[in-house]
This record gives C-alpha cells, sequence and structure tokens, in this order.
C-alpha cells in the first residue's frame, strides 16, 4: 500500500477539538430556541389569564387580540373564545408554535444529539416532556392553570440549570445559549413593539387605573415587576418601563441584555471556530454597539416602535447568517480554502 | 400438570410458587426446591423481601428506563415508536469456572471466523481444500465480491461480535447464532447493571461480580488501533460513530456509545467523501475521519456501490476504504461469515485453521440444499425452527411448534423455492432463569449474548445480555418479539488470577495508546 499521503492531505490539518458537528450544532441552537419559545408563551398565556380575572369582558377581548399579535400568532377571525384560544397556543399539536409543540420539538432536536449533553440535561427534558405530553385540557382547566404554567418555567429553569452545571461550557453550550437569546431577543422585540404601538400615554407622566393593569402586565409578561420596582419603585412611568425592558444591561429579560447574550456566544464560537471574523459576528457587534450607545429620550423621539423593528431586522439577519456559515455551508468553498 | 411438576412446585418457597421446572436446564434449581449453590443468597434474599417491595423496585427501575430514554424502536407498530426494553430485576448469575469455558469457546470460535473473513476474501484455501463447499461462499447473500483482495487494517475484519449462546438441556452452552455484522444490545448491558447496582447494592458487593462499565473503553482502544497508516494523526485518530438516524432501533445505543467513548456521533449527511478521504462537516469547516465505528448495514454504506438507493450513507465511501484513507469496523462482507447456513461448518473452520477442536458445540442444523436433510425437516416442520439465513433479530422465522398449518405450508413452498436460503434446526428448550412477574417469582426462557472485542488480542467483557422470553412458555428473546432483558453476573472466584493479570496489562495498554505521541518518536529515535 502506498505511504504517499493523498493530494488534500494538509489542506485541513485541525486540531482536533476545533469545531463540532454542523448538524450537531444546529441541533443544540433549535432546541435552545424552541424552549425559551415555550417558555416565553406560558408566561404570557399566564399572565394573560391572570389579567383576565381583573378586566371587564371588552377590554378582555381586546386583549386576546393584543396577546395573538405580541405572539406573532395568526389573529383570530371574529368573537374570540378564550378557552379555545388558550388550547391552540398551549395544547394544539397542528400549531407548530404551541407550547406542546415547542417542548415536542425541542425535545426531538436533543433526541438528535443526545450524545452530546449529560444525562441530566436529557432526563430532565424528557421528563418535562412526558409530564406535559400527559396533561389533558379538561372543561375547567383554565381557572386551575396557574400549576400547569408553573411546571412548564419551572422545567425549563431546572433545565437550563442543570446545563450550566453539568455541561462544558464549550461550544455546544454557546449554541445553546445562542439560539436561547436569539430567540428572546427576538419574542422580546415582537412583544414590545406591539405593546408600544398600542399604548399610546404620556411616556413621562405615572399611568393609572387600567392602564396601570397593562404596564404591568407587560413587566410581568418579561418577568421585570420585581426588578423594576426594586429601581424605580412601584410608580410606573412609559418611559422608564421603556428604557428597562429595552436598554437595562443586568436585567436577563431586557433585550440589551439578550443582544450581549448573542454577541458573546457568538464571539466565543467565532474564537472556536476560527470564524470570528465572519458575518454573523459582525452584524451582532454592530447591533450591540448600537443599543448600548442608545438613549431612551432618543428612542422616543425617533419612535420606539422603528427602533425595536430595527432591533428585529438585525435578529433575523443574525439568524440567517449563523444557519449560512455554521449549519448550511456550500462544500465547495471549503474544499477550495 | 403432570405429577412431577406438581410435586415440584409442592416443594418450593411461597414466593416461587408458580416457579414451573421442566425438561429445561433451570438456572436456578438444580432439582425441585434446591437452589444451585451460587443462586442460593439471591434466593435467600428474594424470600426476605415482600412482594409488595419487589413490585415496587421493578417500577422504580422502569421509571428509571423511561426517564432516562433507554428505549428501542419497533418497525411497523404504529403506536408511539419508542418503548422501553423491558429490565427484569433478578439478575442472572454465572460462576467463574462456566465463565471461563464460555470466555475460551467464543476467542477460539472468533479468532478462527476472522481467518477464515481473511481467507475468502483473498487466496480461498479453505474452498479448495474442499472443506466449505464453493458455492456455499459466492451464493451467500452478504458475501461481497468488492472485498476480494482488499487488505483490512491489522488484518481484523471482526472487531466487535455478539455471539447469541444458549443453554442446552444438559447444562453446557452451544452457540446458536454469530453476529459479526452490526451487534446490537451492549447498552442494555450497561444500563441493566447500573439499575441492579442501585436496586441491590449489598448483594451486589457480597456477590463479587465482575464488572461491565470498561466496555466503552476497551472498544475505543481498539478502534483507535485500527488507524489507516496514512492517518494524519496516527496517536490521535479522528474516530467517529456511524448511524442510520434517529428511527433506528437501536439509536439509543448509538447515542450511548458515542457519550461514552467521547466520540463523534454522525449520520450519512454529515460526512462527505472528496479524493477518496471522509471529511465530517463541523462548524469550523470540514475534518477528516480516520476510523468509522458503523452501525449501517453493508447495503446503505455506499450508495455509489451497493444499495443504490440509500441516503443513509455516504457516496464514495467505498473508494476512500479501498484507497486505505479510512478504516472500518466492522469490515465490510462479514455477513458471510455469520450466515445461517455457513454457520453450520464453523466446527470444521476451526478445526481448519486453528487445528483444535470446536470447545462451544453449534446446534444441530439440517441445509435445506441437503435432499436427505430437507426431506426429513419438511416431514417434521411441527418439530423444527425455521430460519432464513441472511436474518436477524427474529425475523423470518417459523418456530414449528407453536406454528399453525398455514405457516407451516408457507415455510414448506418458500423452502422448496429457495432451499439455499433456510435452514432448520430443532427447537432447543432454552434454559429458564427465575424472572420477577407480578411481584412473584416464575421461570422464564433465556439466552446469553456475550460482547466481544477484537484488537491485537481478544477480549470479552465479563457479562453480557441475558435476553428473556418474557411470555410464558415462549422462546423467543428478541426485543422485537415481545423479548426483555436483565442483568448477567459472572462471579469472581478464586481461579480467576490469570484474568487480574490481563486485566493490569490491558490498563497499561491503554495508558500507552494514550501516550502515543511519545511513545511514537521513541521507536522512532531508537
Amino acid at each position: 500500500m502506498s505511504t504517499r499521503p493523498p493530494r488534500n492531505y494538509f489542506v485541513q490539518s485541525f486540531s482536533r477539538d476545533v469545531g463540532m458537528l454542523s448538524r450537531v450544532a444546529s441541533s443544540l441552537y433549535w432546541m435552545g430556541r424552541y424552549l425559551e419559545r415555550a417558555e416565553h408563551t406560558a408566561r404570557l398565556v399566564n399572565v394573560e389569564l391572570q389579567l383576565w380575572l381583573d378586566q371587564s369582558p371588552e377590554m378582555g377581548a381586546g386583549r386576546w387580540r393584543f396577546l395573538l399579535e405580541a405572539l406573532n400568532a395568526p389573529a383570530a377571525d371574529g368573537p374570540v373564545d378564550p378557552t379555545k384560544l388558550v388550547n391552540t397556543l398551549v395544547f394544539s399539536r397542528s400549531n407548530a408554535s404551541s407550547i406542546v409543540s415547542c417542548i415536542a420539538t425541542a425535545r426531538e432536536n436533543l433526541r438528535h444529539v443526545r450524545e452530546q449533553c449529560s444525562t441530566r440535561m436529557w432526563e430532565q427534558l424528557n421528563r418535562l416532556y412526558l409530564d406535559v405530553m400527559d396533561m389533558r385540557p379538561e372543561d375547567d382547566w383554565i381557572l386551575k392553570s396557574h400549576d400547569f404554567f408553573h411546571l412548564i418555567t419551572e422545567g425549563a429553569y431546572l433545565f437550563h440549570g442543570i446545563t450550566d452545571a453539568t455541561m462544558s461550557h464549550g461550544e455546544g453550550w454557546q449554541f445553546i445559549q445562542l439560539g436561547r437569546y436569539v430567540e428572546r431577543a427576538d419574542t422580546l422585540t415582537t412583544l414590545l413593539e406591539t405593546h408600544f404601538r398600542r399604548m399610546t400615554s404620556d411616556f413621562e407622566q405615572p399611568v393609572e387605573g387600567a392602564e396601570y393593569l397593562e404596564w404591568v402586565g407587560l413587566l410581568r409578561d418579561c418577568v421585570a415587576f420585581e426588578a423594576y420596582c426594586k429601581k424605580h419603585t412601584a410608580e410606573i412611568r412609559p418611559m422608564r418601563v421603556a428604557e428597562f425592558l429595552i436598554l437595562n444591561p443586568e436585567f436577563p429579560h431586557s433585550v440589551r441584555f439578550s443582544v450581549d447574550r448573542v454577541n458573546a456566544a457568538l464571539h466565543l464560537i467565532g474564537d472556536l471556530t476560527q470564524r470570528a471574523a465572519k458575518l454573523p459576528t459582525r452584524i451582532a457587534g454592530r447591533l450591540r454597539a448600537q443599543i448600548s450607545y442608545s438613549q431612551i429620550e432618543e428612542i422616543i423621539r425617533e419612535g420606539v416602535y422603528a427602533y425595536l423593528q430595527n432591533v428585529r431586522k438585525d435578529c433575523t439577519e443574525i439568524h440567517s447568517a449563523i444557519n449560512e456559515i455554521y449549519f448550511d455551508y456550500p462544500v465547495e468553498t471549503e474544499i477550495a480554502s | 400438570m403432570t405429577a412431577t411438576a406438581l410435586s415440584a412446585r409442592l416443594s418450593l418457597p411461597p414466593s416461587f410458587v408458580n416457579y414451573q421446572l421442566d425438561t429445561a436446564y433451570d438456572e436456578m434449581f438444580g432439582s425441585p426446591g434446591v437452589s444451585r449453590e451460587h443462586y442460593r443468597a439471591l434466593q435467600q434474599t428474594l424470600l426476605k423481601l415482600a412482594p409488595e417491595a419487589l413490585r415496587r423496585s421493578q417500577q422504580a427501575a422502569d421509571l428509571a428506563f423511561l426517564h432516562e430514554g433507554i428505549t428501542f424502536t419497533v418497525y411497523g407498530s404504529k403506536e408511539g415508536t419508542e418503548r422501553i426494553f423491558p429490565n427484569d430485576l433478578l439478575p442472572r448469575i454465572i460462576p467463574a469456572r462456566e465463565w471461563a469455558r464460555i470466555e475460551k469457546g467464543l476467542t477460539q470460535r472468533l479468532t478462527a471466523l476472522n481467518l477464515f473473513l481473511r481467507d475468502i476474501y483473498h487466496e480461498g484455501r479453505i474452498v479448495s481444500d474442499r472443506v466449505v463447499p464453493r458455492d456455499l461462499i459466492y451464493s451467500c447473500k452478504h458475501f461481497r465480491r468488492e472485498m476480494r483482495g482488499l487488505n483490512v487494517p491489522r488484518d481484523i475484519y471482526v472487531s466487535i461480535c455478539g455471539t447469541d449462546l444458549v443453554r442446552l438441556p444438559d447444562g453446557n452452552f452451544a452457540v446458536l447464532e454469530d453476529n459479526l455484522r452490526v451487534p446490537s444490545g451492549v447498552s442494555y448491558m450497561l444500563a441493566n447493571r447500573k439499575v441492579l447496582k442501585r436496586v441491590f447494592p449489598t448483594l451486589f458487593r457480597d456477590y463479587g461480580v465482575w464488572p461491565v462499565d470498561h466496555y466503552p473503553r476497551v472498544l475505543l482502544a481498539t478502534l483507535k488501533s485500527l488507524a489507516p497508516d496514512n492517518c494524519p494523526f496516527r496517536h490521535d485518530p479522528t474516530t467517529v460513530l456511524l448511524t442510520p438516524g434517529v428511527s433506528n432501533s437501536a439509536y439509543f445505543e448509538h447515542t450511548f456509545l458515542a457519550q461514552q467513548m467521547g466520540i463523534e456521533l454522525v449520520e450519512g449527511r454529515d460526512l462527505l467523501v472528496h479524493d477518496n478521504v471522509v471529511y465530517m462537516r463541523t462548524t469550523s469547516g470540514l475534518r477528516r475521519v480516520d476510523i468509522i465505528y458503523r452501525r449501517v448495514d453493508d447495503d446503505f454504506l455506499d450508495p455509489l456501490c451497493f444499495q443504490p438507493s440509500s441516503i443513509l450513507g455516504v457516496p464514495g465511501l467505498f473508494n476512500a476504504y479501498r484507497a486505505g484513507n479510512v478504516s472500518l469496523a466492522n469490515a465490510i462482507g462479514t455477513g458471510v461469515a455469520d450466515d445461517k447456513a455457513v454457520y453450520a461448518f464453523v466446527p470444521e473452520i476451526i478445526r481448519y485453521y486453528l487445528n483444535e477442536d470446536p470447545i462451544l458445540q453449534n446446534v444441530p442444523t439440517f441445509l435445506m440444499t441437503e435432499p436427505a436433510h430437507r426431506q426429513h425437516v419438511l416431514e417434521n416442520l411441527e418439530k423444527m425452527v425455521v430460519k432464513a439465513v441472511g436474518e436477524s433479530g427474529g425475523y423470518g422465522m417459523l418456530i414449528g411448534p407453536h406454528s399453525t398449518a398455514k405457516q407451516r405450508e408457507e415455510f414448506r413452498a418458500r423452502i422448496l423455492a429457495e432451499p439455499r436460503n433456510y435452514i432448520a434446526q430443532p427447537t432447543l428448550a432454552l434454559s429458564s432463569a427465575p424472572c420477577l412477574i407480578d411481584g412473584a417469582v416464575e421461570s422464564r426462557h433465556i439466552d446469553l449474548r456475550p460482547y466481544i472485542v477484537m484488537g491485537e488480542k481478544v477480549t470479552l467483557v465479563p457479562g453480557g445480555l441475558t435476553r428473556v422470553a418474557l411470555r410464558k412458555g415462549s422462546l423467543v428473546v428478541n426485543s422485537s418479539q415481545g423479548g426483555g432483558s436483565k442483568d448477567t453476573w459472572v462471579l469472581r472466584e478464586g481461579e480467576r488470577g490469570g484474568d487480574l493479570i490481563d486485566e493490569v496489562r490491558q490498563e497499561l495498554d491503554v495508558l500507552a495508546s494514550e501516550l502515543g505521541p511519545s511513545a511514537a518518536r521513541t521507536e522512532k529515535t531508537s
């Protein structure tokens, strides 16, 4: 047998630890996204159901439409039947974004890459999946729904805790974080966009009455009520809420925080895979710089809605760039390089 | 019920009241009510435990399997494709003396089969010498002409083997089937052990059981020893496990082994071949692959060479293999040696290459190509087990005593149409062992699949998968046909000193292979 090395012997001489399988990276990324989506939807629906108890029926109908819009779900025709609507958002398997579908898809993604995660991670997500699949909507389901949503958010927190504690914080872990925070930045901006387009209150003044409930609802949607009160007391001023949810660098459910995490994950992945100079890192870096130098007065002057729309556009671009550089690159360019 | 069976029942302790002894060898009871020495401690423990406690333990174990997702996929069933592999809590115990014989017998058998494979893909001495008929080899479904004259690394064709053994009524073990292609089940062996250690910790410790947990390490070292000669990083070759994907029945096992060995689990779509070199697609570009532990059948490995419709394989893989740029474990074409008709010749094969008498016996096998055999079988179909030669997993079988007249007619027609495709064996009374059925102890039929890894030397992990026919009276142990499994305990005894030295040597081997680069350098300078 000839010992002459094949022609392209030296083309790709990597150290062993560099780069993970593209398919695996993509599964971890999507798992992160779907689980975040499930948690987000669970939070929004739960807050909505709580508000529903406090509100007059006319106002309630408006809120339901808002919920659909905030979740980027297809709008309902005609009068809204809350029970049916909640069932679609929570249980429907034909709705790919329902909580149950998201958890099933997250689990399916992890199942495809089980050897990449720790056994405890798999057990936790599998258990969450089995618990959720066991649930069957009954007639008075909505009144007892609190426990259900609690189960989902707790299950997701526990999964992320186990992930942090038992998985190496290497490339795979970074892809999970990347998926999680790309999804959070995306869902968060959609929610804020919908809210700020709807509310026409004076941004400087404290709000009261029914409006107060709406703003508190928004904070609760982002698990931000307590954190907000700590910083600004329970007096709700829309401008402060906007600043807190968009620009706060320390609060995990702010746009700024999510973009920071996306950026950090992309930089680390870029360094690990020797692709730091590529497109996704550049877009994320630009977005991060933009948000970190933004001021709320300026944003409000130029329109919160337009500002958020730009952020969301960048998120979409980051997503396609990740796909193009890490998951689904053309083989020809790699072999030629 | 016969009088003897009745008296057997009466002399058994209360939780064993449904324990039936028949003509088969029983692993636990030498005679009614008297357990064999190595089962005595287990029996004591069982008598002390309340049925309720046993039932609870079984539930806890089942739940552990479900939560860890230790499942397998059943083909062709509609409801949920994932199922847990039923696990029976009572261990199957093999004394050291019996194991030593199994170990020696399987080492002998695998060594001979490997020489056989090298021979038939090169000079073919064994057919020239008319020990095995030429047309038997060339009519094998799994014979790969493409392998003729190809030198595989270290001349090892079968790196991983899972041989099915059964215990005959006289107490001797016999080989029922050699699985030389892609044997599965080893992950259940490891999972069963993990669960049993949780359920019976003290019993386990007191028994002195050989550990099996080092299997992945042994396997990895063996795979790495197959590195191709022109591999860029000889000391640290890139090893991957190629799986058909998530819908394969053994997918759990693939993920489990990849994880335990710390190697990449890849699917066909992750790999590509360029200039006869195999690459995988990673986030940092293409990375060269040196060794593939493939869990994909020959037919589906390379659509350019074998089954053209396969989407599980990698186009061009076979050429890369032929060029010596990638190693496969097991090699392509090993199925010719586990063909059920070739099986009948294995004792001759052992004598031919090793000049030794086989240590483990074969089960009597009738070849349908022999007119006399065929006639005998067709006249006695209701007493026979008929098997298709190239199938495995309990598919394509007729079990005479449990068959209907219609099924027998169907097989008769099939045998007459394609005699080369079938063999028959007398229905065997598989040995029986105690199993936990609804909180009571009952006997069920079992077999044993030890796992053999062949590198420079042959290694058996002391243990294996004991498969159980959970349906009362059933003789079919395959997971796809309602079988389960139980942990297998191989006992340490005084005489095992020699093996301990082997263990130490193995540790040193692993250490040496981990120190590879410096060791290689020393070799060069000296």
